[in-house]
């Protein structure tokens, strides 16, 4: 079921921006547009989430990724295109509806957590209920379940000012775990981190997110947590370069705006066994330890290393697919093998 | 050649214009005003003056050994016992000159208009922090009531309504006014915007983003912006001497006419006595809001 749809989704900032469209639409590149004292951020952005999908928007900064998800909660209007929530076109919506739209149906985590300094950990996280109407002792209750959640019992009572940055962004979390809308928008939400809480962030959110079945938004700069994190990933500098699963955009770079940023990915924590897996053309295959066809590459190396033979790559139903060796782990962990210039040896064995 | 200049310049400029006459308009707008809006100043003047006379019979109820007492006790209640004891020690000297029942008049003027300039500038501060137009418009009018000379807002309060207490107060709240509007507006432009957008983002209506996040946000800034109405309040009063507003300011204002150095130093130090109460009890409160007491958490 789509949970999110958005169709022919534009927005250009500044005057004259319905004719920027229309350039758009014909196909000019945004740094050619006639009109240079308009911005466009969004160009022509058509997708669709399925309800519980983690979908990760990624682009540096200037493409156009906090315009979107702002549009997705209607802070921002978009120039033209819908989008669509449950069915529900945002540009059918009176002011009243928008409002009541963004309390029951989608919450949001800010980069900067965007918490109030004067209230309790646990007035923060009740802070969506309370808008909401939500009476006082059942808002407390349930900022308490989401407090619990994240991670941060007992942290209840103190400010925001005495926790430090991962904790206050378990806040931010919380309050929008606790609003319990089906949309989570998060926009950077763990960009302002130090690498290692990001790290533990980004673990603990797939935890969550397995458990709790958000259809989620996130918002990076990063790929790597951009492919660790989604199930989706749209790669975005004002157009949608590329839209896919992490793995797809790893093997299939659409251009080189995105094969320029895929060089720097550690993609042992993306490709599994089944990627990097060659055809075995030997018989025998009874000696061979077996490796499940979803497992990730880092997870092969203690195996591959602890065995002269190659692995065993099996599927759901333990039929062979095919074969990991150290050499085709090397090769597959190198970008340049993978896409545009295949080596002689690679060529033979397909052939 | 300098001198040839100037006979130009009055020849063609200054002989032919006629006599400025900005200063006759605002005196045939001020006489006209007051027979057009009799009802509004007669209602004003009954308003203030049944306040005022309120709070000051209140005030001279107690002796004065009492009301030190008193006032020393707001002084602990807001900040601690230092403030205590200097307040304490110096309301004492005030009863101890021959003007307390002044001091507490002039307290009392000081009280009610802040009160009303309060009322007026908090409501114009929050309309100008969320509207452009406003805030251009009002920025000059701020400026132009801030550098008008004191003294200058007596005479058209004296022409509404005569001389007294409540003129006194009126040319007070005008002149006071301005950095309560200011700091307001400040305050809650300078309210993070992404908390905003979080209040926005949860759906929250303008008008609880106002109460729920920009006001308590804004309220550091918004309490100095009140500190400063007072200490305007307090330094116009003493001015409103001149024109009868009785209190301190009237026991100056003889001293000066008749150089009693003597009596003018007294009555001078009451009002330095009751800056010290005013000032520091309400930075005493500012420090008291949620959003001061989290930044001062934050510094430790």
């Amino acid at each position: 079921m789509s949970a999110l749809t958005v169709d022919s989704l534009y927005k250009v900032f500044g005057k004259g921006a319905q004719q920027a469209v229309a350039e758009l639409e014909a196909g000019v590149p945004r740094d050619q547009l006639s009109n240079k004292k308009v911005t466009a951020a969004v160009i022509d952005h058509t997708w669709e989430i399925t309800a519980g999908e983690t979908f990760v928007v990624m682009g540096l900064s200037g493409s156009g990724k906090s315009t979107l998800i702002r549009m997705l909660n209607g802070l921002i209007e978009p120039t033209a295109g819908t989008i669509q929530i449950d069915g529900v076109d945002l540009g059918s919506l009176s002011k009243r509806g928008m409002r009541e739209l963004r309390r029951d149906k989608v919450s949001m985590v800010f980069q900067h957590f965007a918490l109030l300094p004067h209230r309790s950990v646990l007035e923060n996280v009740a802070f969506g209920l309370e808008i909401r109407r939500l009476n006082k002792v059942d808002r407390l209750e349930r900022a308490k379940e989401a407090v619990e959640l994240v991670g941060l019992g007992g942290e209840e009572d103190k400010l925001p000012v005495q926790l430090s940055g991962g904790m206050r962004q378990r806040v931010g979390l919380a309050r929008a775990l606790a609003a319990d809308t089906e949309i989570l928008l998060m926009d950077e939400a763990f960009s302002a981190l130090d690498p290692l809480i990001r790290q533990e962030m980004q673990d603990q959110l797939l935890e969550l997110q397995s458990k709790l079945g958000k259809t989620i938004v996130f918002i990076t700069h990063d790929l790597n947590e951009a492919m660790k994190i989604g199930d989706r990933i749209a790669i975005c500098d004002g157009v949608v370069k590329q839209l896919g699963t992490a793995e797809e955009i790893l093997m299939n770079p659409a251009d080189d705006y995105v094969a320029e940023f895929i060089a720097d990915v550690d993609r042992s924590r993306v490709l599994t066994a089944e990627a990097v897996m060659e055809p075995y053309r030997g018989s025998d295959t009874s000696g061979f330890a077996t490796v499940d066809h979803d497992v990730l590459v880092t997870e092969l190396y203690d195996q591959v290393l602890s065995s002269d033979d190659p692995l065993l790559v099996v599927d759901e139903r333990s039929d062979p697919l095919g074969v990991v060796t150290p050499k085709g782990i090397l090769k597959s962990l190198s970008p340049e093998t993978e896409h545009g210039h295949p080596e002689p040896e690679e060529e033979a064995q397909r052939a | 050649m300098i001198e040839y200049l100037r006979n130009w310049f009055w020849t063609y400029v200054w002989k032919p214009l006629p006599d400025m006459p900005f200063g006759d308009w605002m005196e045939s707008f001020v006489r006209w005003a007051r027979d057009a809006w009799s009802v509004f100043f007669t209602g004003t003047e009954a308003f203030l003056d049944s306040i005022y006379t309120g709070l000051n019979a209140s005030l001279l109820f107690l002796p004065s050994g009492l009301m030190v007492l008193i006032f020393a006790a707001i002084a602990w209640a807001a900040k601690g016992w230092k403030l205590a004891a200097t307040v304490g020690i110096g309301m004492f000297v005030a009863a101890w000159t021959p003007y307390w029942d002044e001091t507490m008049d002039t307290l009392s003027m000081v009280v009610v208009a802040a009160l009303f300039a309060t009322a007026l500038a908090i409501p114009l501060g929050i309309l100008a922090s969320e509207n452009r137009a406003v805030s251009t418009v009002m920025r000059p009018v701020l400026d132009f009531m801030q550098t008008l000379p004191g003294f200058v807002y007596l005479l058209p309060v004296v022409m509404f309504y005569g001389i007294g207490v409540v003129p006194g107060m009126i040319a007070t709240i005008v002149f006071c006014m301005p950095p309560g509007v200011r700091l307001t507006e400040l305050g809650l432009r300078q309210v993070d915007s992404e908390v905003v957008e979080a209040g926005q983002a949860f759906g929250a209506s303008p008008a609880k983003i106002l109460a729920r996040i920009k006001l308590p946000l804004a309220l550091p800034t918004i309490m100095a912006g009140l500190n400063q109405v007072i200490m305007l309040a307090l330094s116009m009063v003493v001015i409103a001497g001149i024109v009868g507003g009785g209190g301190l300011g009237s026991i100056i204002v003889s001293a000066l006419s008749r150089l009693e150095m003597a009596q003018g130093f007294n009555a001078g130090l009451a009002v330095v006595i009751l800056a010290i109460f005013l000032d520091r009890v309400m930075q005493g409160l500012a420090e008291r809001t949620p959003v001061a007491r989290a930044v001062e958490l934050a510094a430790r």
